[in-house]
């Protein structure tokens, strides 16, 4: 809501720099945005008087202008059509700042002769002095103004763009905010009751008015007035109209449009000659109707909409716009002008519906009180009689089926220090209230009060509210500051949220990068890795803002695949990227499932490019051995199992087994599927983990192991066996033995050294005892009895 | 025998201040302290010599050997030396050379402001709880005072799920906020509570520099018998403190949100100007960082909390407004998309 001080300062007294005020009214709640200066660029215009015209001596189309300043009179040459003497007008001396009619660029006024003829200043339109776009003549001031005044101190002024919150409808007003000013500044407001007279015949004799659906419009107010001459509204009312971000139409128009912006009530005016039977019928629209409303559309309505009727048709959508049948063209007519209280709930659906938000819906959205109806209602008519003439039927129409007793709120008495946590006295919350309009009594006996709310305060309602109003009329600064006090409340565990940080913490340890992709993917993302369909349905945003980002994920690789594919553009080393997120899975008439996974990615050299270390390239196992370490750690014993997937290479895929089951997958990215993120690094090699899977391990209470009290003895094996033979078998062979301690695998050849279809093993194996030191002969048993059993079972030999 | 034994000294120590390494010394002790060493022949000897000379040579030859012992330990020790020194000449590095990278990786900045934020949190006694992102219209709406149809609901963009109930509704949503985990909280608990809530949102809305679809906030919120709203101010001023630095001023001022009663907005002074006014504060001296409020007695009797008897506070704030601002990062875009150019900075 755009305000002009000027305007304010019709209602109440404005002492303060217009910098402090906008503080105190965003510090209470109205937030100025902006604060635009009108007429800050006027330095050098004046209001000048044209004294006389005289021909130019060198050319027939320009003339000479003579303007009094009151101490002086200065010769300018012009061109503009519509000067006349006797007119007043703005007059730029040299040096003042004036925006090209032509080019709208700012610039400096300059000394300069016009066909041999020296011009000392110049006489300026609308649009030189930046007041709007009509650079058509000059602009002509009323007679009334003040000769030789600054401009600036004529027609200067301020405007604060207020941003409104949704709850205060009182607000969107000049007066709603003057009284804002009022209570912040300890002044009060000076609103004075509209009044006219009225000479033409009683109203009822001219309209009859039914509200037929009362649920949606709770009061109708309507008066008439005759004979009334349309034209353009004056200067001072454009000025402030164009101020408060409306273009002036005529006056009729203009007078409903000052009105809402002054009193926050939307009003229409309708050809009162277009309403056929005389009869004004508020009511829900039936299926086949239509209406042409104002701008030139024709609307197709339905009963969810409020019109305004007459006998025969609809010629209002309410509260809306208005239909064109009706609207207000001839040159003297007699106007019908509503000021009605529509229903919010349905303004805000049809407005939306039509897509035709307008200053007036959003007023009437936000809920407005009925009481201001036929006050806005008396305004407009006066203004009416006083700018475009006629008469003003005897009284007003005023149909109020939804009048509601007002009832006070009950402000206990401690709630207020309940609430804010600040003492304040009755006597000081009485005038705080009081400030604001609410009038106290005490309840009964008791210290409590009855507050009775001012009735544009629609969204005052119960005693929190009061609360609100003293804290920000007193400002926050006065609430004191403290700490919780109360008992800290008993905590519920979170393993996943937990798990989810160790996670992180481990895998940045293990050397990986953190990202955090988009939920929303597209079709086309999904496709690329579920050629296949396999992945359940993902779930569609009915409103997506682009197809890029339409469909909730149902796996996080899409994200890490495109994350990768970017940053190989430019990155020199090896990228290892992971994310903890959620995948959304579809369950019928339920919300979706939201699978914690954690996912990454890996690929490129395997270390920093760096004079110390080698050109290796990150492989499976670097993946592997990051999940190896991330499960140990997390002390979640896993098993890898060959494994397929539509997206990852066979034969170089294991799927991660955790208690016995599938927790996860692991394997390098098939060229095809990198080749659709547009990756050019290989291998690249993915990983997924279902976190919900090791929760029930990751947070088991385990117990220490002692250190050996005794020394261990270690063997060194070489081991020839089938090609096909899994490494991890072996390994589980000679750990059941109880000796066995520690098994590390060091070495896997095969080649030329040992026959075709064979490999070599090379194992170290820490033999342990808690009892007792071990003697050779003891360890030389065991290590025979690991040998047999290999030989058993996987026909094993000893590498000689 | 007392000439020779001179003699022998004169030639021992001139050798023995010539010698550099610790083979040549081991050959000099040989020499002449060995068991074949002439000083260790007369030794020997020395029960042949009649008793008068033996005493005389006996002492002067002890007297060497001694005398060789001590020399002997204090050349070792100076070759010692020499060796070192050597080695420390020879083994000189080019320390300007870069070190043997690690590799640490990093944790997302969003992440990172998180755990700063819960971390702050939960030293107050507040717990750490998750809500889903996928909502119903009752939660993110209905049962935080905005209804189907209130204006306040243009306050919060949204992307409606393509799901329909049976009466043809729409009512699964993207959360727009994390506070319809207030509700959620509150349903399943008694009083008294001190939650937290980090995570995603998300909102219809085209991006830009400074908007995005999807952002993470943090949502708090605390019911108990005699919270006020001093105690949010006291919470929230506090927290301003330890995450902007203690010389930080924190303040209220009046704003709207359905949900709560009476509503605020909480700002800093702009740790760039110091409240002198500057770009980044758009000269007012102040930057907004969070909502707040008491909240609202129809959210707690929702929930059958007895508003006569419990009263709370609750506030939400953006996660990357942080990072944004201390690090003035001018593109709220660069989070998400995951360019490791930016993310290595954090
Ligand atoms: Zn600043």
């Amino acid at each position: 809501m755009k305000v002009s001080l000027n305007w304010l300062k019709d209602y109440v007294n404005i002492a303060l720099p217009a910098k402090e005020l906008a503080h105190k009214l965003t510090m209470s709640g109205n937030e100025v945005g902006r604060i635009d200066v009108v007429g800050g660029t006027w330095e050098h215009v004046f209001i000048g008087q044209v004294a006389a015209l005289d021909k130019h001596p060198n050319a027939d189309r320009l003339k000479l202008a003579t303007i009094d300043l009151g101490t002086e009179r200065m010769t300018v040459v012009t061109g503009a059509p519509n000067l006349e003497v006797g007119q007043k007008v703005p007059f730029a001396k040299i040096g003042a700042r004036l925006i090209d009619g032509h080019t709208g660029q700012v610039a400096e006024l300059k000394p300069a002769k016009i066909r041999g003829v020296k011009s000392e200043g110049m006489a300026c339109s609308e649009k030189e002095l930046g007041i709007s776009d009509n650079h058509e003549g000059i602009m002509i001031l009323p007679s009334d103004a003040p000769m030789g005044v600054p401009l600036s101190q004529y027609l200067g002024d301020t405007i604060y763009d207020i941003k409104v919150t949704p709850n205060r409808a009182d607000c969107l007003s000049v007066i709603g905010i003057a009284r804002e000013v009022a209570a912040l500044t300890g002044q009060r407001t000076h609103i004075t009751e509209p009044g006219y007279s009225e000479e033409g015949n009683p109203i009822d004799e001219a309209i009859s008015i039914e509200i037929a659906d009362p649920d949606l419009c709770s009061r109708y107010c309507a008066s008439l007035v005759t004979g009334v001459k349309i034209g353009p509204s004056p200067q001072w009312m454009q000025q402030r109209l164009i101020a408060g971000g409306m273009r002036p139409i005529s006056n009729v128009v203009d007078i409903t449009n000052y009105v809402m912006l002054e009193y926050g009530q939307p009003l229409h005016a309708f050809d009162y000659t277009q309403i056929k039977g005389r009869k004004i019928i508020v009511r829900r629209a039936r299926n086949d109707e239509s209406l042409y409303t104002l701008d030139g559309m024709k609307r197709d309505l339905n009963p969810n909409m409020l019109v305004i009727a007459d006998e025969k048709d609809p010629i209002a959508l309410a509260g809306v716009m208005g239909g064109a049948d009706s609207e207000v063209i001839d040159p003297t007519t007699s106007i019908l002008l509503e000021s009605a209280n529509f229903n919010n709930i349905s303004i805000r659906r049809t407005s939306i519906k039509l897509n035709l938000r307008s200053e007036a819906s959003s007023r009437f959205e936000r809920g407005i009180s009925p009481e201001l109806a036929p006050k806005a209602l008396r305004r407009a008519t006066q203004l009416l009689l006083e700018l475009a003439g006629g008469k003003a039927a005897k009284g007003i129409a005023d149909v109020y089926p939804g009048k509601r007793e007002q009832k006070p709120v009950l402000l206990p008495k401690e709630r207020v220090s309940r609430v804010l946590g600040l003492e304040l006295s009755t006597d000081r919350i009485q005038k705080v209230l009081a400030s604001l309009e609410f009038s106290c009594k005490p309840a009964g006996t008791s210290r409590d009060l009855l507050v009775t709310v001012p009735y544009w305060r629609t969204d005052v309602r119960m005693a929190d509210d009061l609360a609100e109003e003293i804290a920000r009329i007193i400002g926050y600064d006065e609430i004191p500051t403290t700490l919780l006090s109360c008992q800290i409340p008993e905590q519920v565990p979170a393993p996943m949220l937990t798990l989810k940080e160790n996670v992180r913490d481990l895998l940045v340890g293990c050397g990986m990068q953190e990202v955090i992709t988009y939920s929303l993917v597209s079709q086309a993302a999904l496709d690329k890795i579920d050629s296949q369909g396999k992945l359940r349905p993902a779930l569609r945003v009915a409103n997506p803002m682009s197809t890029e980002q339409e469909y909730l994920r149902t796996s996080l690789r899409p994200g890490l695949l495109a994350a990768f594919a970017s940053n190989e553009k430019h990155e020199k080393d090896g990228i290892k990227l992971f994310e903890v997120g959620r995948i959304y899975l579809h369950r019928t008439n339920d919300l979706p499932e939201e699978r914690e996974m954690l996912a990454g990615i890996l690929g490129g050299p395997r270390l920093e490019r760096s004079w110390l270390c080698g050109e290796d390239t990150l492989d499976f196992y670097d993946a592997k051995g990051i999940l190896e370490t991330l499960f140990h750690r997390l002390k979640v014993k896993t098993d890898f199992k060959p494994a397929e997937d539509q997206s990852l290479l066979a034969g170089k895929t294991a799927e991660v087994i955790v208690g016995g089951e599938r927790a996860g997958i692991v394997g390098e990215v098939h060229p095809k599927t990198a080749a659709l993120f547009d990756i050019s690094a290989q291998p690249i090699i993915l990983f997924e983990i279902e976190l919900a899977k090791l929760l029930p391990f990751a947070g088991a209470v385990y117990r220490y192991r002692p250190i050996p009290r005794f020394p261990g003895n270690s063997r060194d094996i070489a081991l020839i066996l089938d090609a096909s033979v899994a490494a991890s078998r072996v390994q589980e062979v000679i750990e059941s033995s109880p000796l066995v301690d520690e098994v590390t695998l060091f070495d896997v050849y095969s080649g030329e050294q040992v026959p075709p279809g064979k490999k070599s093993l090379a194992l170290s194996i820490r033999f342990q005892s808690a009892e007792r030191t071990l003697t050779d002969e003891e360890v030389n048993k065991a290590q025979q009895q690991i040998m047999d059993l290999l030989q058993r079972d996987f026909g094993a030999t000893l590498r000689s | 025998m007392l000439s020779k034994l001179e003699e022998l000294r004169a030639k021992a120590i001139s050798e023995l201040d010539s010698i550099s390494d610790p083979k040549s010394l081991e050959a000099w002790r040989i020499s002449y302290l060995g068991r074949k060493s002439p000083l260790t022949q007369i030794l020997r000897g020395l029960a042949a010599l009649p008793l008068e000379e033996r005493r005389a040579a006996g002492a002067a030859a002890n007297e060497l050997k001694a005398f060789l012992e001590t020399s002997l330990a204090q050349q070792e020790e100076i070759v010692k030396e020499a060796e070192i020194a050597r080695a420390i000449e020879k083994g000189r590095l080019d320390v300007t050379l870069p070190g043997r990278p690690t590799t640490l990786g990093r944790l997302h900045p969003a992440t990172q402001t998180m755990r700063q934020m819960c971390g702050i949190f939960t030293a107050m006694g507040f717990e750490v709880v998750e809500g889903p992102e996928v909502e119903w219209d009752y939660y993110n709406f209905e049962a935080l005072n905005i209804p189907q149809d209130h204006p306040a609901r243009d306050m919060w963009a949204t992307m409606w799920m393509d799901y329909q109930n049976e009466k043809g509704e729409r009512p699964m949503l993207l959360r727009t906020h994390t506070s319809p985990m207030q509700i959620r909280v509150m349903e399943s608990r008694r009083p008294p509570v001190r939650v937290i809530v980090p995570g995603k949102v998300y909102r219809y809305e085209a991006t830009d520099a400074t908007h995005e679809s999807m952002f993470y906030q943090v949502e708090g919120f605390a019911v108990d018998k005699n919270i006020t709203m001093a105690d949010l101010k006291g919470t929230l001023f506090e927290f301003a403190r330890r995450l902007f630095g203690k010389e930080r001023k924190a303040r209220f001022r009046c704003d709207y949100f359905p949900f709560v009663e009476p509503g605020v907005e909480m700002a800093i002074d702009c740790f760039v100007c110091n409240g002198a006014g500057c770009p980044l504060c758009s000269y007012s001296g102040w930057i907004e960082i969070l909502g707040a409020g008491m909240i609202h007695p129809d959210v707690l009797r929702r929930v059958n909390y007895d508003p006569d008897i419990y009263t709370g506070f609750a506030f939400g704030m953006g996660v990357e407004r942080m990072p944004i601002l201390k690090y003035g990062i001018d593109d709220i875009r660069l989070f998400y998309s995951n360019d490791l150019r930016f993310l290595k900075q954090f």
